[in-house]
């Protein structure tokens, strides 16, 4: 733990800080659209979603690297593929929801392919594992910007929308009676989602993203009384993972990513026996 | 009959899904205070006439018309009370958060008027649900959430209450304080229900649809067990509440 607080205050290591600091206001984010993936039941539209970002980040690596696109890069790849999955997801919900799983298993399969292909085809080194688990300690200061304006973006909208966006994960047919568009809603809700996952990728990687989108308010979920308080127990809680996973991982000199969602993991079932044991659910 | 419009006026109405016909030819009106109790089995079409009538589907062939408007233009005076069953019992959400959701719909934010909070707070005291008001709504009884998911729909105003299986799984008891609730309502409302149990039908409705493909309006009093077999197509066991079976059957007129 000391070693940890001297890594925060010394000051050739920069990168540490940031990603302690981005750690902790990527939480926002994660705890706020996390409650909804979890009561909305998404978390495997949020896990296509994530995985099919690789085609973004391979074709924009491509386009860069190989045919000389300056202006075109993985994140920009990323955010695009990530809208379309988004819009295809919501289209097939309105109108083929009973061919929704197969819908999220190609595109999960075959976003992850055609970026595999793509960063194959693509000169010079860069390795798929860097996006799937990603490396907090590789955080930038832009990136740390872009966190922060996800927040904004997230805190804003949800602000705006609660109970609205409540509404349509309570009973979204309710809510198309009384007169609210559900389809376009449920359309900005996954662009949300989206949009948390590729800004979160850059953090915490394609396969932590969905850890901590889950784990943290699956737990708060089992103790809160309202969304307000499931999203603000989620958020302390994701925090909380994040920089004691840090500390851990910097102290014991493992790989931050997997400690972290092994922690969430951990509080998760320790949650659930908890509950168990003292007959509360 | 009626010097005004019906409630609602269904002409010529066909629907079904893929190759499936659901419902065919149906013709049926429900007039201001009208209390009617639609029974059929299970894939006869009750659920798919109800969502025809809230505008949910939109029929192949005919025409629905409540108080004379279409069905999407009229929803704002319908109280619709869908099954409670269907809820994620673990959502985190209090019982005048689920009422106040009747109040949705009027801005573009949604967000709650003291107007609203009256209205709501005025439905959960018309239910008897004024003490749970800030219970979480997955920790009161199956029959409080139904009272629960009423008080949403009155607190949406509008003239017709439309309730899908309401007494599915909640106990005698429960279903006694729901007819009498029902009872009050009725004085100022047009009821439709959806119910399979026939018995408990014929003690508060002044008509009974039978949705089978088809659909047939008879009056409670000519229920009868020939009847219900016919609607259910005859291999049924019955429970024998406070009606008689006679042998006379029935006309569809």
């Amino acid at each position: 733990m000391t070693e940890f607080l001297a890594a925060l205050a010394d000051p050739s290591l920069p990168f540490f800080r940031y990603a302690v600091l981005t750690g902790i206001f990527a939480s926002i984010p994660f705890g706020v659209i996390g409650t909804y993936v979890v009561v909305r039941r998404i978390s495997y539209i949020a896990g296509a979603i994530s995985h099919c970002i690789l085609g973004g980040v391979g074709a924009g690596l491509y386009l860069q690297n190989a045919l000389g696109v300056s202006w075109f890069g993985p994140l920009h790849g990323a955010v695009v593929v990530a809208l379309m999955a988004s819009l295809i997801l919501a289209m097939v919900s309105m109108h083929a929801k009973q061919r929704e799983d197969s819908v999220i298993g190609a595109l999960w399969s075959v976003g992850m392919a055609a970026g595999l292909l793509f960063i194959a085809k693509t000169p010079g080194y860069s390795d798929p594992m860097s996006y799937l688990f990603g490396n907090i300690l590789l955080i930038t200061r832009t990136d740390f910007f872009f966190v922060l304006a996800l927040d904004v973006l997230v805190l804003g909208i949800i602000g705006f929308f609660y109970n609205t966006f409540l509404a349509i994960c309570f009973d979204e047919e309710y809510a198309q009676l009384r007169g609210i568009r559900t389809h376009w809603l449920y359309l900005l809700l996954l662009c949300l989602v989206a949009m948390t996952i590729v800004l979160l990728v850059r953090v915490v990687g394609i396969v932590m993203v969905i850890a901590l989108l889950t784990l943290p308010a699956a737990i708060a979920g089992n103790f809160a009384r309202n969304i307000l308080q499931m999203m603000v127990l989620a958020t302390l809680l994701c925090s909380i993972f994040i920089v004691v996973g840090l500390g851990a991982s910097y102290s014991l000199d493992l790989p931050s990513g997997p400690v972290i969602i092994l922690l969430a993991a951990a509080a998760y079932l320790l949650a659930l026996l908890g509950l168990k044991v003292t007959g509360k659910k | 009959m009626n010097d005004e419009t019906a409630a609602i006026e269904i002409r010529d109405l066909s629907f079904g899904y893929d190759d499936i016909q659901i419902l065919c030819n149906v013709r049926l009106d429900i007039w201001r205070g009208d209390s009617i109790c639609i029974v059929g089995p299970n894939g006869g079409g009750k659920t798919t006439l109800i969502k025809l009538i809230l505008g949910l589907l939109s029929p192949d062939r005919g025409t629905i018309r409540v108080f004379g408007q279409r069905p999407e233009a009229a929803r704002q005076r319908i109280g619709y009370v869908p099954q409670y069953a269907k809820y994620d019992p673990q959502f985190p959400i209090s019982v005048l958060d689920v009422v106040l959701m009747g109040r949705l719909g009027g801005t573009l934010r949604n967000s709650y008027s003291p107007q609203d909070r009256d209205r709501a707070m005025a439905a959960l005291g018309q239910t008897g649900l004024t003490d749970l008001a800030v219970r979480p709504f997955a920790s009161i009884s199956g029959g409080q959430r139904q009272r629960t998911l009423i008080a949403r729909a009155l607190a949406s105003g509008g003239d017709i209450l439309i309730l899908d299986e309401p007494t599915a799984n909640i106990d005698h008891e429960s279903e006694l304080q729901f007819l009498d609730l029902l009872r009050g309502l009725n004085e100022r409302m047009t009821i439709l229900m959806v119910t399979h149990e026939v018995g408990f039908a014929s003690s508060f409705f002044k008509r009974i649809a039978c949705v089978n493909r088809q659909v047939v309006v008879h009056p409670t009093s000519q229920l009868t067990g020939k009847l219900i077999q016919e609607m259910y197509g005859g291999d049924l066991q019955m429970i024998r509440h406070d009606h008689r079976c006679s042998e006379e059957g029935h006309r569809h007129d």
